[in-house]
């Protein structure tokens, strides 16, 4: 048995000897979770849910075990949950109502019975990646919830469009932003209330839709049903869930979680610019769009193959929407990359999965380095952009295994 | 601890997570001065594993800022002469010192 600490000296010395040193010696103080946060995790079931990793009990707060991202579709029943608030009502489809207001004027609303009758039904893959998705492999490490790789799904959404249904309320000129409220609520009056908005622009997109259907099923109640925000490309603290307000306003909307959370200082990111509004005058920027990311989904650190066995990494990579155009495995620290193969595509803002095969001809440790590049020509970095609240972690994934002499 | 559970109760009823995990009755944090406190104030709005999720790499100065930031931002009701003894066992007990 090797333990822990002799295969990172084994690691150490192998790579001082076979590999460039030029990344190297960053990628191997890769991150960890924090003590407290292996401490507390535990594999628990929600009502309609398998286990899931608990962050943290109130607000409701579960990580997607990895093992189900090897899916191209999260099952609902895997599918991470992340609250901001506590109280978390379950709401009766029959008695939903979305209320649609013009500057805070209330124009018009809807049961879930109108919207389906009334507007045209779209389904699309997309997914939806919490912002703090791998905070808690920051280095070093920041505060807020300690997501590893599950605070992320991927799942047939079927609704509505947004655009269709607030032209029915009237967009009148001026309007800037789109600003949503979910139905859950805080313990204490004074808490903020869980309030996003969107530029005008993304909310009159195509495929921004009210979403009442997830991979076939009614909405679960704790992924937001009846009724949720779907913003494809845009990470999930956009996509409101429980969503019963809708309002059109020509003032940057100024919540907490607008103003104050969610946000990165500028000049780190190459989204900075894309929502004008909330930047204006700030030293700081919105997250709005995923960074192109890969996953290995089929291997795990530590684990062990015979020399000249087959190994076959298999995963998944995602963008924003431009699509992935090629995913790499290198075997060698970084020096040399290989294509893998990518698997049926069911849409730009879907995973996708990719594999590729390989036989190991030396004894040792052995370290697989995954890499994703997008149509639009990004790729993943080897060193984390550190920004203070461990948004955007896209940096280049390993897996360090041990080949043993047959 | 004892106190904790009619507590505990009474905030799922009151919040109405009728599944709310008997799990969480369970957590404990580590034993130490101010210890109480802690859980008077905290265990209000959030269960105690944010706290222990959080650990261990916050400075004083960052328990202090979270602790802030709970009261200034969050409106947690925690009155001023309990912070110091909240940031206290937090960074002896859960930081860096």
């Amino acid at each position: 048995m090797v333990t822990r600490r002799k295969f990172m000296k084994d690691a150490l010395s192998w790579i001082g000897i076979g590999a460039t040193a030029t990344f190297m010696p960053r990628l191997l103080s890769a991150a960890e979770l924090s003590n407290g946060t292996k401490y507390a995790a535990t594999l628990e079931a929600l009502p309609q849910k398998r286990p899931l990793i608990k962050r943290t009990y109130r607000p409701i707060n579960y990580e997607t075990p990895v093992e189900y991202l090897g899916n191209v579709f999260t099952p609902n029943d895997a599918f991470f949950v992340r609250w901001h608030l506590t109280n978390v009502p379950e709401i009766n489809p029959n008695e939903w109502q979305l209320k649609i207001s013009v500057n805070a004027k209330e124009a018009i609303s809807f049961t879930l019975d109108n919207l389906k009758k009334e507007f045209k039904q779209v389904e699309l893959a997309a997914v939806c990646q919490c912002g703090g998705n791998r905070r808690g492999l920051s280095v070093p490490h920041v505060p807020g919830i300690q997501w590893a790789n599950g605070a992320m799904g991927n799942a047939k959404w079927k609704g509505v469009r947004l655009k269709e249904v607030l032209a029915r309320a009237g967009i009148p000129d001026g309007t800037i932003e789109v600003a949503f409220n979910g139905a859950d609520l805080p313990v204490h009056d004074k808490t903020p209330d869980f309030i996003k908005s969107l530029p005008i622009d993304k909310a009159l997109h195509p495929d921004t839709l009210i979403a009442f259907e997830m991979n076939g099923e009614a909405l679960p109640h704790l992924n937001g049903g009846p009724a949720r925000i779907i913003v494809p490309g845009w990470i999930a603290t956009y996509w409101m869930k429980k969503v019963t307000e809708i309002n059109l306003i020509s003032d940057p909307n100024q919540s907490f979680w607008m103003s104050t959370a969610y946000r990165t200082p500028k000049g780190l990111f190459s989204t900075d610019g894309l929502f004008p509004s909330q930047e204006k005058g700030k030293d700081s920027a919105p997250v709005t769009e995923m960074l192109v990311n890969s996953l290995i989904t089929n291997l795990t650190d530590g684990q062990s193959f015979p020399v000249e066995s087959k190994i076959q990494v298999q995963g998944i990579a995602w963008d924003a929407g431009a699509g992935i155009k090629q995913v790499e495995i290198s075997l060698d620290g970084g020096s040399s990359w290989n294509r893998s193969q990518l698997g049926r595509d069911y849409g730009h803002y879907s995973f996708r999965q990719w594999q590729y095969s390989f036989t190991v001809d030396r004894t040792g440790p052995l370290t697989v380095l995954v890499r994703a590049t997008s149509k639009a020509g990004m790729t993943q970095p080897f060193n984390l952009v550190f920004n203070p609240a461990g948004y955007h972690n896209n940096i280049v994934q390993r897996v360090n295994l041990e080949v043993t002499p047959i | 601890m004892k106190h904790y559970r009619p507590v505990l109760t009474a905030i799922m009823m009151f919040i109405g997570l009728s599944y709310a995990h008997a799990n969480e009755e369970q957590i404990e944090l580590k034993p130490g001065t101010g210890r109480d406190t802690v859980m008077a104030n905290c265990v209000m709005c959030h269960s105690l594993d944010m706290i222990q999720i959080n650990s261990t790499f916050m400075k004083k100065d960052k328990w202090e800022a979270t602790v802030n930031k709970m009261r200034k931002v969050m409106g947690a009701p925690i009155q001023e002469e309990d912070v110091a003894i909240i940031v206290k066992y937090l960074t002896q007990n859960y930081g860096v010192e």
